[in-house]
């Protein structure tokens, strides 16, 4: 029998295993909870959640495409008050690690979310989702915004205090990944989540018109894989203490193995649950497998694995 | 926000049967224990494709009837047209091939307290799962009316011992080829007075499930349909297959089909709406 320490670290938050729900994937927690304990995975990181409630998008919500899919859900959502009165406690009630996503559309709604999350018991850490609109400058997404994605991470930071871990929550829609990243961590972020959904578009040749009622979507599934872990790989690199939550397309253990190599110190599972809700579930007992398969005593051994030159095995 | 059906399994089954009927597939797939559990209106949501498919997306489809005692168990029927590239492969499985479900999920359609005169209104395949709801009503002392609609002939399903539960059976078909002409939607009015109809049953397009309800709002009568709204996950995770609903309190939220449907009050459902940003 080979021990494994299957444990990770995100900022102060321990996790006995690497695996979580990727945000928006899991509504929060209850439906999947049919199909196994919640406190069987790492966490369960919430779908991100604003102010207010929020109705979301017309449909066609959704387009499927090869190896993945489109979605414009556009954050659909009860309010944070109704979140924390009723997702909250579930989750904590059900023993399940929380990871709460917060969304806004201004820094100040953003701090604002923190401000509530701030006295809540049970939550282990902060997604902040940054991949939004940014109403007060002409709707460009924060995420793409070097010096909006900063300011968004220090009110939330100066919000919070130092206690509980903040994850920015990054677009690989960027030209500079790295200096984003960086500028995130200067903030006051402890982890990041990489990455979100890539901007894509389906065009009905039908009617000949964008087949999403929000004409554009977030590209997921296994079609976006390559990009995220050379997202994961590139910040890696760049900062080597920072813990990265992987995600984009992971739907077995050998995709979760290739975000650890990469640099992850956790995966987030998100389409793969969408094909199969106990997705989450068989890609930990994989990926536990082909770690001991390896060699590898503890998780940690294995993230950034892929950095070391080949002459130092 | 209701939950998911309580009793949802994910299993694997093996196709004890696929037989091609006209133009639609009629696959029996053995279930096991879970038979028990399906009601008339929920659906199954089915992994296509096999192992390396790119398609990462479930497939949702109405559960036509259920047997819970046949040689084999308990046992589902479907009845699938091959339309997209998830349809059209399984209904290239045969005998044998066992399959990645879940399964029941989703609303059923209520059964009345009393036995009432019900209308059953299908369009297309949509028709399918009014056959089983058929013999659940007519079991409990209804009396079935049943209508079933489609453009052409060769899309009505009207499997032969579909005839027994039911009192009558009238067939619209848009150009005339089968049944009278016209649309399945044209003699309910009359229909509903004629018979003093309680509630009425649908499954079908949305159009007309949208049109039916213009209808029942002119009557007291209920109208309970199966609506179908394209779905990435069918469990209630994904949030793509809303659609607007009113709220007790008059408010209007985008509900999730997969959870708070298939199966939905009419009367609450803003059609007009579906599609637009509430």
């Amino acid at each position: 029998m080979t021990a494994l320490d299957f444990s990770t670290t995100i900022g102060n938050a321990w996790f006995p295993a690497p695996t979580f729900t990727a945000s928006g994937c899991a509504s929060s927690g209850r439906e999947l909870a049919q199909f196994f304990p919640l406190r069987e995975m790492g966490g369960v990181v919430t779908k991100s959640v604003m102010s207010k409630m929020r109705p979301g998008r017309p449909t066609p919500r959704m387009a499927e495409t090869p190896s993945g899919m489109l979605n414009s859900i556009g954050l659909q959502g009860p309010g944070i008050d109704a979140f924390l009165a009723k997702d909250v406690p579930y989750l904590v009630e059900q023993k399940a690690r929380v990871i709460v996503s917060i969304a806004g559309e201004t820094v100040e709604e953003y701090s604002t979310l923190a401000r509530k999350l701030r006295s809540v018991s049970g939550i282990s850490a902060i997604e902040v989702n940054i991949s939004c609109p940014n109403v007060e400058n002409r709707g460009l997404v924060f995420a793409c915004d070097p010096e909006a994605s900063r300011r968004v991470i220090d009110g939330v930071r100066r919000t919070i205090g130092g206690e509980l871990p903040i994850i920015a929550k990054l677009s690989p829609d960027v030209t500079d990944l790295v200096s984003i990243a960086k500028g995130v961590v200067d903030a006051g972020a402890d982890g990041l989540a990489l990455i979100n959904t890539v901007l894509g578009m389906v065009i009905n040749v039908d009617t000949m018109r964008p087949h999403l009622g929000g004409k554009t979507g977030g590209l997921s599934g296994p079609a976006i894989r390559p990009i995220a872990v050379r997202a994961v790989y590139q910040v890696h690199a760049a900062l080597p203490q920072i813990p990265i939550l992987g995600m984009g397309g992971v739907a077995s253990g050998k995709d979760a193995l290739e975000m650890i190599l990469a640099g992850a110190s956790g995966v987030s599972i998100g389409t793969a649950s969408f094909g199969n809700p106990t997705a989450i579930m068989s890609i930990q007992d994989e990926l536990k497998q082909l770690l001991i398969d390896r060699g590898f005593t503890s998780l940690k051994q294995a993230v950034g694995f892929a950095h070391r030159p080949i002459e130092a095995e | 926000m209701t939950q998911i059906n309580k009793h949802a399994k994910q299993l694997l089954a093996p196709i004890v049967s696929n037989t091609r009927v006209g133009q639609y597939h009629q696959i029996i797939i053995n279930i096991g224990d879970i038979a028990t559990n399906c009601k008339p209106g929920n659906f199954v949501a089915i992994s296509v494709g096999g192992g390396s498919s790119s398609m990462v997306l479930r497939r949702a489809f109405a559960i036509s009837r259920v047997s819970t005692s046949t040689t084999v168990g308990g046992t589902m029927e479907l009845i699938v047209a091959p339309h997209g590239q998830g349809s059209k492969w399984l209904c290239a499985q045969g005998e044998g091939v066992v399959l990645d479900l879940v399964a029941p999920l989703g609303t059923a359609f209520g059964i009345p307290t009393e036995p009432v005169p019900v209308l059953l209104v299908g369009g297309g395949y949509g028709s399918a799962p009014l056959f089983g709801l058929a013999e659940l009503l007519n079991s409990r002392g209804c009396r079935v009316d049943m209508l079933l609609g489609a453009s052409t002939g060769s899309k009505i399903y009207a499997p032969m011992e579909g005839k027994r539960a039911v009192n009558s059976m009238r067939i619209y078909t848009e150009d005339g080829s089968m049944g009278v002409a016209g649309r399945v939607t044209d003699p309910i009015a009359e229909i509903i007075k004629d018979l003093n109809v309680a509630v009425i049953y649908s499954c079908g397009p949305m159009p007309m499930l949208a049109a039916i309800t213009k209808i029942t709002n002119q009557f007291d009568v209920i109208h309970q349909c199966a609506v179908e709204e394209s779905m990435a996950c069918g469990v209630g995770i994904c949030m793509t297959c809303v659609l607007p609903v009113e709220n007790e309190d008059g408010t209007i939220s985008n509900l999730r089909s997969c959870i708070d449907g298939p199966v939905m009050d009419g009367a609450k459902v803003q059609w007009s709406k579906v599609g637009q940003q509430i």
